[in-house]
């Protein structure tokens, strides 16, 4: 082992080396280059962010919907504000010495060297007054930043807005490279969109002496960089659709409209109600008016079509429709009698012998009998273990539709909503405690089911497509010639053979034309439309009025559901609603005098008055 | 026999020399650095960092003498048991502290004390590897044995970068210098130093043309030589292709695997004007601050630069900023040098040890000192990539200094026992 001895010297030659090319390059630095000192000797390199402009939101048509305005800020950078006339100030600005000392305490505290803003977005009056005498007034400057603007005031739950950043977002490391003061998207596209919109900051080093006095450039600008604008966005909102539809629920409607165009997955309409104006979250009043909505009872701020779940209702039967044939336990010849012993009916009709007119009649025992036999196999001795092996099957079914899992849209807060398994019963009744009687209220989408309106649209759309969908989205592209994302591009389908849809579809056509839903029909513009109501059992008070459809038959351009809370039955306002959005949409109006009288029966809330 | 030994005769006085002048100038440096001519403080003010230095010392300064008082045959015996002692406290802040910045490294003590146990796994994994390399039965070549001492010295990094701090866990990287020491192939630093050679090219040049620059100048030796090197052909080949594997996974794990903060302090180190925000900005501050001290330094208290928010972080990982502002090239020229004394020394007394554990344990201390000082001193003058690890005995922290203390006089106190240790190496 002696050789290994010789390798101290190799280790120390190392340490020394090391040593002395730190010395050197230190000598270097110190001695031999003077830009270093006189950075350090102007005694104040200052650096400018400057921001980029934020991207801008477009409509699927081109319209403007989001834009950027200026605005000016008074910062303050409190070393080299030491030596002002604060009397003097605090008439420019217009505020009292107490006022003063307080914002320029609360300046020192985040940085003494550093800016930071004394007086944010000032009016342009205030800027004007303020700009001219600021030179008797060092360490104090304007910084001209920008606003996010509305020109329509629509769509502002899917815009969502920006807002400083919280202390909390700045000590997450996820968020390197923002610093305090820094906007950034808090809610809707803004924050999905965040990285593609907020640009490239850039940063402009200049040097500043004792008194505040710009002395060029650093290195002749050798560190600075220019700022990069945001990417545009391209949404799939059809702006005009998208304010139909606001009107339709305006007057303090509480519900959804979402609007889905089959063919690419994008989202044509996403109505909210009730909804509030975009521009009420820009600008000095952001705090205050976020506070307003915040406590209104009515939640403004809560987005409906993603974040409310609902029973479905008699929309759910097409699904049990479809599972059954699935499972080969029911044809589109299969009759059942409207037995009002299983479970009570909404009306008198016809006896249901095929699935054509229970479709049409929305026949509740004929759905019972339906799910019973999804459920209810035979395939094991104990009725029990058969129907939790039936429901898990079934369960596997509707999954596949894009129930109880989050549809993955580009815009956040989605919720997954839920479909019952054996399990969650179990949880309920215990093992072996339940049996189809149990959780038949499933059969005609009440009881254990949450659903939100996006799902419900994105059914809607499955069918029209049939059998699969593209996930639902919201922008088209980034930049204006972008192309949608991969993942838009793929067909979803569902684990029921594209053979089965027709009959339903056929079902729904009946609907319309002569069954539940006749008040959606466009006969009058030779459009075929297809849907079902829902009348949703509500134990709070009136019952909720849901429809879903699309049109035209063949080819379908458009699917939407409505979903509105406390307006009766199906056919009373969510199937005049759907029926009119599709007019606005295909044709861009709405024909005869008829259908005006019934538009604004649909806006004044005249419609609460039709009786069930 | 036993009673008759002094220990006192025996303790490296120099070493100790060397310690307290160092504490002291990091703890003065410390001040100048908190300093604020507006608002006076003493230095020994308990809400500046500077007060909090001084007691972490005076803690110091009894763990010392606990370090002397315990039976120096502990540190051989237990070296083990305390290894995986601080192998559970860094899985238990890992699973249980909250993130501190991002980094689930902290034990929160109060609300102003609080204890990094990553520092500690140094000196620890320190004891453990000495240990392992002690065993009489240990044959180097046998790839168990390698392997196994490659584990426990893995393990620590590892969790460390789990719990968000990749600068403590590149540290461990230096105890290949203490491998290397007791018979490790020299190949491997060799192959280390070309890979991190090879790496800031690859920073430098387009990949392609790197690789086509390589592909050339080795085409054009083998066929200068091709007569003398015709047998080794295919190991030339093979040196080649691993080159070339380098040169393009270094691109593909800079804009894969790291996180943006972590890339662009790599990238910072040739380019200053990416992430100018961020590290970028740093680095130029701590440059502007040391660049104006001049050869003479502005003097104790009077720097501009290092005062306030322009260079970050001042007091912990930029100290080196305070002295080369306030003392000129002639402050950082002591600084420096009290390094090399001191790991020239640490070498000295490892090398008089009569066995291996406390040979290899001197050898870990010195490669460890050495890689913050490289690490640490190489980024605030721009050489290194900006890593947030403290510059031994001078940055301000609690966890660093106990860390360091226990590391150095380990070794002191295994050193004052050496002529008791007989018959062994």
């Amino acid at each position: 082992m002696k050789y290994l001895e010789g390798r101290k010297y190799v280790i120390q030659a190392i340490f020394i080396a090391i040593g002395a090319v730190y010395l050197i390059k230190l000598f270097y630095i110190q001695v031999l280059d003077s830009s270093y000192k006189t950075a350090a000797e102007s005694n104040a390199m200052r650096r400018v962010v400057q921001y980029p402009f934020r991207g801008l939101v477009y409509d699927r048509h081109g319209t403007l919907l989001v834009e950027n305005t200026p605005v000016y800020d008074l910062m303050v950078v409190p070393k080299e504000a030491r030596a002002i006339d604060t009397l003097k100030f605090c008439q420019l600005v217009g505020m009292t010495l107490p006022e003063y000392r307080e914002k320029i305490t609360a300046a020192k505290k985040y940085s003494y060297v550093k800016p930071s803003p004394f007086l944010q977005r000032l009016t342009n009056a205030e800027f004007a007054a303020i700009q001219d005498n600021l030179v008797d007034f060092p360490g104090f400057y304007i910084n001209a930043r920008t606003v996010r603007s509305y020109p329509h005031s629509s769509l502002a739950h899917a815009l969502g807005y920006i807002g400083e950043i919280s202390p909390r977002q700045l000590e997450d490391s996820s968020y390197h490279g923002y610093r305090q003061g820094d906007y950034l998207g808090i809610s809707g596209i803004e924050r999905e969109y965040e990285k593609y919109l907020m640009g490239k900051r850039g940063v402009k080093y200049t040097m500043v002496n004792v008194r505040g006095i710009e002395k060029g450039s650093f290195k002749d600008g050798a560190y600075d960089t220019l700022s990069e604008a945001g990417q545009n966005l391209v949404t799939t909102i059809d702006l005009k659709l998208q304010e139909y539809g606001e009107k339709l629920m305006s007057g303090g409607k509480v519900g959804s409209i979402v609007a889905i165009e089959p063919q690419t997955g994008e989202i044509l309409a996403l109505v909210s109600a009730p909804y509030f104006d975009p521009s009420l979250l820009t600008g000095k009043e952001l705090g205050n008016n976020y506070m307003k909505l915040l406590r209104d009872p009515a939640k403004p701020l809560f987005n409906r079509p993603l974040m409310a779940t609902y029973p479905p209702g008699s929309i759910f039967k097409l699904a049990q429709a479809l599972i059954a044939m699935q499972e080969g336990v029911l044809t589109p010849e299969t009759g059942y009698a409207c037995n009002w012993s299983l479970v009570k009916c909404s009306h008198r009709h016809p006896y249901a012998s095929n699935l054509y007119i229970a479709i049409e009649h929305s026949c509740n025992p004929y759905f019972y009998q339906v799910f019973r036999s999804v459920v209810n196999r035979g395939k094991y001795r104990n009725v029990y273990e058969d129907a939790r092996q039936g429901l898990d099957n079934w369960n596997k079914h509707i999954k596949t539709f894009g129930f109880a899992s989050s549809l993955d849209i580009d815009l956040p807060g989605e919720k997954k909503g839920m479909m019952p398994n054996a399990n969650f019963y179990d949880r309920i009744y215990k093992r072996d405690g339940w049996k189809y009687p149990t959780i038949y209220s499933v059969s005609i989408g009440q009881g254990e089911t949450g659903v939100t309106p996006l799902q419900m649209a994105n059914f809607a759309a499955t069918i029209a497509n049939r059998g699969f969908y593209y996930k639902p989205h919201i922008v088209r592209s980034v930049g204006e010639n972008g192309k949608p994302l991969p993942e838009y591009l793929v067909k979803n389908y569902t684990s029921v053979d594209p053979m089965y849809f027709p009959p339903v579809v056929d079902g729904m056509q009946l609907v319309v034309d002569k069954g539940t839903g006749r008040n959606a029909s466009l006969k009058h513009i030779g459009v075929t439309v297809c849907g079902k109501t829902g009348t949703v059992q509500n134990p709070h008070g009136k019952d909720h009025s849901v429809f879903i459809a699309f049109a035209p038959k063949e080819n379908p351009k458009i699917a939407i559901a409505v979903y509105v809370e406390n307006a009766g039955g199906g056919a009373i306002a969510a199937a005049p609603m759907a029926s009119l959005m599709i007019e606005k949409y295909l044709t861009d109006t709405v024909k005869t005098t008829h259908r005006k009288r019934w538009e604004a029966d649909m806006i004044s809330g005249g419609f609460y008055k039709w009786s069930d | 026999m036993r009673t008759s030994y002094k220990i006192a005769n025996n303790i490296d006085w120099v070493t100790i020399g060397l310690y307290l002048l160092m504490v002291t100038l990091g703890w003065m440096n410390i001040y100048a650095a908190v300093y604020n001519p507006e608002h006076v403080t003493s230095i020994f003010d308990f809400t500046l960092n500077s007060g909090k230095q001084l007691a972490w010392i005076g803690t110091s300064l009894v763990i010392i003498i606990m370090l002397f008082a315990i039976d120096y045959k502990a540190y051989d015996s237990l070296a083990y048991g305390i290894y995986w002692f601080v192998i559970l406290v860094l899985l238990g802040t890992l699973l249980l502290a909250s993130p501190i910045k991002g980094s689930r490294s902290w034990l929160v003590i109060t609300e102003s004390v609080r204890l990094q146990p990553a520092e500690f796994a140094k000196f620890a994994t320190a004891l453990a590897v000495s240990k392992f390399m002690s065993n009489i039965n240990l044959r180097q070549q046998n790839w168990k044995d390698q392997a196994k001492l490659a584990g426990l010295t893995l393990l620590p990094p590892i969790i460390i970068v789990l719990q968000n701090e990749t600068g403590s866990a590149l540290v461990f990287a230096a105890f290949t210098l203490a491998f290397f020491r007791e018979g490790m192939s020299p190949l491997i630093l060799i192959i280390g130093a070309v890979a991190v050679f090879v790496f800031v090219l690859t920073l430098l040049i387009p990949q392609w043309y790197l690789a086509g620059i390589i592909t050339v100048l080795m085409g054009a030796y083998l066929w200068l030589n091709f007569h003398r090197i015709k047998r080794y052909l295919p190991t030339y080949i093979g040196m080649w292709a691993v080159i070339l594997a380098v040169v393009f996974s270094v691109t593909y794990f800079i804009d894969n695997v790291l996180q943006e903060h972590q890339q662009n302090r790599i990238k910072v180190l040739v380019d200053p004007e990416i992430d100018p925000l961020g590290v970028g900005w740093n680095v130029t501050q701590s440059k502007i601050a040391i660049g104006s001290g001049g050869f003479f330094g502005k003097g104790f208290l009077e720097g501009t630069q290092t005062k306030f928010d322009f260079v970050p972080e001042q007091s912990t990982d930029f100290i080196f900023c305070t002295v080369g502002e306030e003392h000129g090239w002639l402050g950082s020229l002591v600084i420096i040098a009290l390094f090399m004394a001191l790991l020239t020394r640490i070498i000295h007394v490892a090398e008089r040890q009569r066995s291996v554990f406390g040979r290899t344990y001197g050898y870990c201390v010195a490669s460890i000192i050495f890689f913050h000082f490289l690490v640490n001193v190489g980024m605030t003058i721009g050489l290194a990539p900006v890593v947030g690890i403290p510059l031994p005995f001078f940055s301000y922290g609690g966890s660093s200094l106990w860390s360091f203390t226990i590391l150095l006089f380990i070794l002191l106190a295994i050193d004052a026992h050496r002529k008791l240790d007989l018959g062994r190496g």
